[in-house]
């Protein structure tokens, strides 16, 4: 019984680092509507950028801010340079520029930093909680809950900045209607940058939590492949989705692939979330939080 | 001055629906096809062969087979390598299992097990559209390489699924051994199957992936059946791609495991339809030969551009830039010519029909 | 000339339709005959298009019955409507943007083709002999709408008016029995407008063929229709023909005004 506690609460936990991959896509299509299919990429060059700075002999709070700096510019270009020149056209043809963008980022990342996976040490151990342990014999890694925990404030933080703060309800405005809030005074480019930065940030806690658990190498971009199933549950344009299909994506992998996983040879967690996102699209196409979307004759 | 069809008067409407109106492109393709066949198999070399001409070929026909899915029917598909993969195993399990196989048939096998997984990986279709599909299609790439690894039986039990492609004999006589009959017995694969995907996409066929494509409500009123069109493209689609798989087994690669198929590869495909230009049989292999000669062509060039700066790129570096320029030109394309190189291409022709004349 | 009016090919009785809490059509009840030229008309939202997609399998009513040529059905859809030959027009031009203007048209005769798509890969033989003749049904429309000009174009860089005129084409190119025409004069001016009202008479003319057509635009509707049913807010408030309708006090009050 309490294997089945630890796995799933181990897959809760990367669940929750999950959707903090998830939160990136979500941001950005809220306010721009487009899919930006290279936000896995950006989590790569997040991680590799942090982890060259430290290596490089930087104290981790510059590293963080340096970082933090080097993404929102590469927002901005990206913005600039990618997503501008095709404003008009159909979503699918943005979503393959990201595609394109995926590779450039890729080949950006490893050009300046290599291709060696670089070891990110954030100073919390991957070991289990003692009282956890001891008290009811579960072993849930420190590592996992602090990442978890650093991951839902930041959530809640995002959450709530979008819902109260000024600077969130322009955003709201922009991914409702972009003219109307043009008209109304919002300074879109200010606010695209701002998203970019929120989205860089984003990148980079994910890439930092993720690289300090697994490394800051190529496999990362799988990783954030995965936040697709995520966004298929959640919907496209949910922060809180985000979270819950995060949770119910990341659990299930490792549930299915402790318990079916034998049966078949194992590897389950490569497709698992992947076929379990189509099942979903077969029932439910908008996700659980979703806006449903009406063709018009 | 040249290319000009003046006096080219077309008195039937047979004559109007050829693939090549013009005289000129008739001739221009008849000699293309003659130096394809007769001259290139005595020229060329071993290198020629095996990393540019045959690998072109292939993933002309891989191309074709996503571009008629995305290009003509607006399906977005990001599993065709899963598609090559299953056959590649496919043509490779009928050979093994069935004595005196004969080579074509056991392609055709293949394509046929392609297609039924593509049937299934289609249904969803049904039901979603654009990068909803495009990320089902994802659930296909990855299911089917785990599934292929996985399950002994597909590799004949060999270790981590490798296999390796058996000797073909044309007619049980003729041996396809040497690069000059791989890449013969290729190009006629390819060149009869992109006649049959031009057929289909100007009647009535093309026409029902098109309007699908382009307004589905619209093709429902007319009375296209929304779910036949698409599964059928799905199927044709994956046929080919099960084709080129086969081919990539049996004449380009020899021994081929999953892993070889991956979701990279499928990306490669869509780049190609995307530069070469969608719903365009012409731009699959532009596309294709652009993909598979810019590595080349970086590897050329880049060391000798680096060298003169004193710089000693690596091999790493150089494959990195590919990523780079690769990545580039997508964005590139779409901004610029959203219908890629075909696109040009057609644009440089009108400008040599009036030529030397600027308009 | 004289078009002989026929006995009645299509009935609605009872048609009722909503989309969650709207109410878009309430108990509609209508008959169209063939041969004749009946125009719904309407103030903007009366429910006039959700009328014509009923009619042709796109809304699917809660209530009411449809009897087309006899049969009785429950509610239409859209293959079954095709292949009982209803045509149609929409209000935002719904033609295949990546296509020439020759094959919008040829899509018209879909059901028309019955080669499947092994001959079709194949090309000598039926499919080429079905193609070829396909082909010469949809000349014929060409010449009648006069754009042999255009034909090889596609049909996004077409100006509105002549996409309109694709649009007509493609729904004649199925040779339909009843040709459903939402606002086929909208956004044209005046010559474009005597164009298309020559062409939809002729279509009627010398095809016979049934034309339910909705418009704005009074002049035209009262000239060319034989009988006009008129909807306010999805229901009927009039039925009858033009000089009835025109001096109909409730369609005046809700609709008319004042006469142009």
């Amino acid at each position: 019984m309490q294997f089945f506690f630890e796995v799933t609460i181990g897959g809760l936990l990367s669940g929750v680092m999950y959707s903090l991959v998830a939160l990136g896509f979500v941001l950005i299509y809220k306010a721009s509507g487009v899919f930006n299919f290279a936000q896995g990429a950006m989590v790569y060059f997040a991680a590799l950028t942090f982890a060259g700075i430290v290596d490089a002999g930087m104290p981790l709070y510059v590293a963080f801010v340096l970082s933090l700096v080097v993404m929102t510019i590469l927002g901005i270009l990206t913005e600039r340079i990618v997503l501008r020149p095709l404003v008009n056209q159909p979503q699918i043809t943005l979503f393959m520029a990201t595609i394109g963008l995926t590779f450039f980022i890729e080949g950006l990342a490893q050009i300046f930093w290599g291709a060696t996976t670089r070891r990110i040490d954030l100073g919390i151990q991957d070991e289990p909680i003692p009282w956890l342990l001891d008290q009811y014999n579960i072993v849930v890694s420190t590592f996992d809950l602090t990442a978890a925990a650093l991951a839902g404030v930041l959530v809640a933080a995002l959450a709530a900045f979008f819902q109260y703060t000024r600077i969130g309800r322009a955003l709201r405005a922009v991914a409702d209607d972009h003219q109307a809030a043009m008209s109304i005074g919002i300074p879109l480019q200010h606010i695209w940058a701002i998203i970019w930065g929120v989205a860089g940030f984003v990148a980079l806690v994910a890439g930092m939590l993720w690289g300090a658990r697994n490394g800051a190498q190529f496999a990362l971009t799988f990783v954030a492949l995965k936040a697709l199933p995520v966004l298929i549950l959640g919907g496209f344009t949910s922060v809180p989705g985000a979270i819950v299909g995060g949770l119910i994506i990341g659990a299930s992998e490792k549930l299915a692939e402790v318990y079916i996983g034998p049966m078949v040879g194992g590897g389950i967690e490569n497709w698992f979330p992947y076929v379990l996102a189509l099942l979903f699209l077969l029932v439910r196409p908008e996700g659980l939080f979703g806006e449903r979307h009406i063709d018009r004759v | 001055m040249f290319y000009r069809e003046t006096g080219q008067f077309k008195t039937s409407y047979a004559a109007d629906q050829q693939i090549f109106p013009i005289r000129q492109d008739r001739v221009g393709v008849a000699l293309l096809l003659v130096f394809a066949y007769l001259v290139v198999p005595v020229i060329a070399d071993q290198y020629w062969f095996s990393a540019i001409l045959i690998p072109f070929l292939i993933f002309s026909l891989a191309a074709l087979g996503l571009n008629i899915l995305t290009g003509y029917a607006g399906q977005l598909s990001l599993g065709s390598a899963a598609f090559m993969a299953v056959g590649a195993f496919g043509a490779y399990n009928f050979m093994l299992r069935i004595p005196d196989m004969p080579v074509i048939p056991a392609f055709i096998l293949g394509g046929l097990c392609a297609a039924a997984v593509g049937i299934l990986f289609g249904l969803p279709s049904l039901r979603i559209k654009g990068f909803y599909l495009a990320v089902a299609t994802l659930a296909a790439q990855f299911f089917v390489i785990w599934a292929l690894t996985k399950f002994g039986w597909f590799s004949n039990y060999s270790s981590s699924g490798v296999i390796t492609a058996q000797q073909i004999y044309l007619f049980g006589v003729f041996a396809v051994d040497t690069p000059a009959k791989k890449y013969l017995l290729t190009l006629f694969v390819v060149s009869v199957m992109a006649l049959m995907a031009k057929n289909l996409v100007r009647s009535n066929t093309g026409r029902a992936w098109m309007a699908v494509r382009d307004m589905d409500v619209a093709a429902e009123v007319i009375g296209y059946p929304l779910m036949k069109t698409k599964l059928l493209a799905f199927a044709v689609s994956s046929f080919y791609c099960g084709v080129a798989g086969a081919l990539s087994a049996y004449c380009f690669l020899g021994t081929v495991e999953p892993d070889y198929f991956t979701l990279d590869l499928s990306f490669k495909i869509l780049f190609m339809i995307i530069i070469g230009g969608v719903g365009s049989i012409l731009g699959s292999f532009l596309g294709a030969g652009f993909i598979v000669l810019l590595p080349i062509f970086l590897n050329i060039t880049l060391h000798p551009l680096f060298g003169l700066l004193g710089i000693d790129i690596s091999t790493a570096v150089v494959s990195n830039l590919e990523l780079m320029v690769f990545g580039g030109l997508i964005i590139f394309f779409l901004a610029v010519e959203p219908h890629g190189l075909a696109r040009l291409w057609q644009i440089g022709k009108e400008k040599l029909r009036i030529w030397p004349f600027p308009h | 000339m004289a078009r002989q009016i026929g006995e009645v090919i299509l009935d609605l009785k009872g048609i009722s339709l909503s989309f969650g809490g709207v109410k878009a059509l309430t108990d509609i009840s209508f008959d169209v005959r063939e041969h004749e030229v009946r125009a719904i008309i309407g103030p903007n939202g009366a429910g006039k298009s959700s009328m014509l997609n009923v009619i042709n399998g796109v809304y699917h009513p809660q209530q009411g019955e449809i009897i087309f040529r006899g049969h009785h059905l429950r509610d239409m859809n859209t293959h079954a409507a095709a292949a009982a030959g209803i045509a149609r027009t929409f209000q935002n031009i719904a033609l295949f943007k990546g296509m020439s203007v020759l094959d919008n048209l040829m899509t018209g005769r879909n059901l028309k083709m019955k080669t499947n798509f092994l001959q079709q890969a194949l090309w000598w033989g039926p499919a080429r002999r079905e193609e070829l003749a396909n082909r010469l049904k949809v000349e014929e429309v060409i010449d009648f709408l006069e754009i042999e000009h255009i034909r090889k174009t596609p049909v996004g860089r077409l100006p509105y008016g002549l996409q309109k005129r694709v649009e007509l084409g493609r729904a004649l190119a199925a040779e339909p029995a009843i040709l459903l025409l939402d606002e086929p004069m909208a956004g044209m001016n005046v010559e474009e407008k005597q164009d298309m009202c020559r062409f939809i008479l002729d279509v009627n003319d010398q095809f016979g063929t049934t034309i339910v057509l909705i418009e704005h635009d009074m002049g035209v509707v009262m000239d060319i229709s034989d009988r006009v049913v008129v909807l306010d807010y999805g229901k009927k408030i009039g039925d009858g023909t033009p000089d009835e309708v025109r001096q109909n006090p409730e369609v005046i009050e809700a609709y008319l005004g004042t006469q142009h």
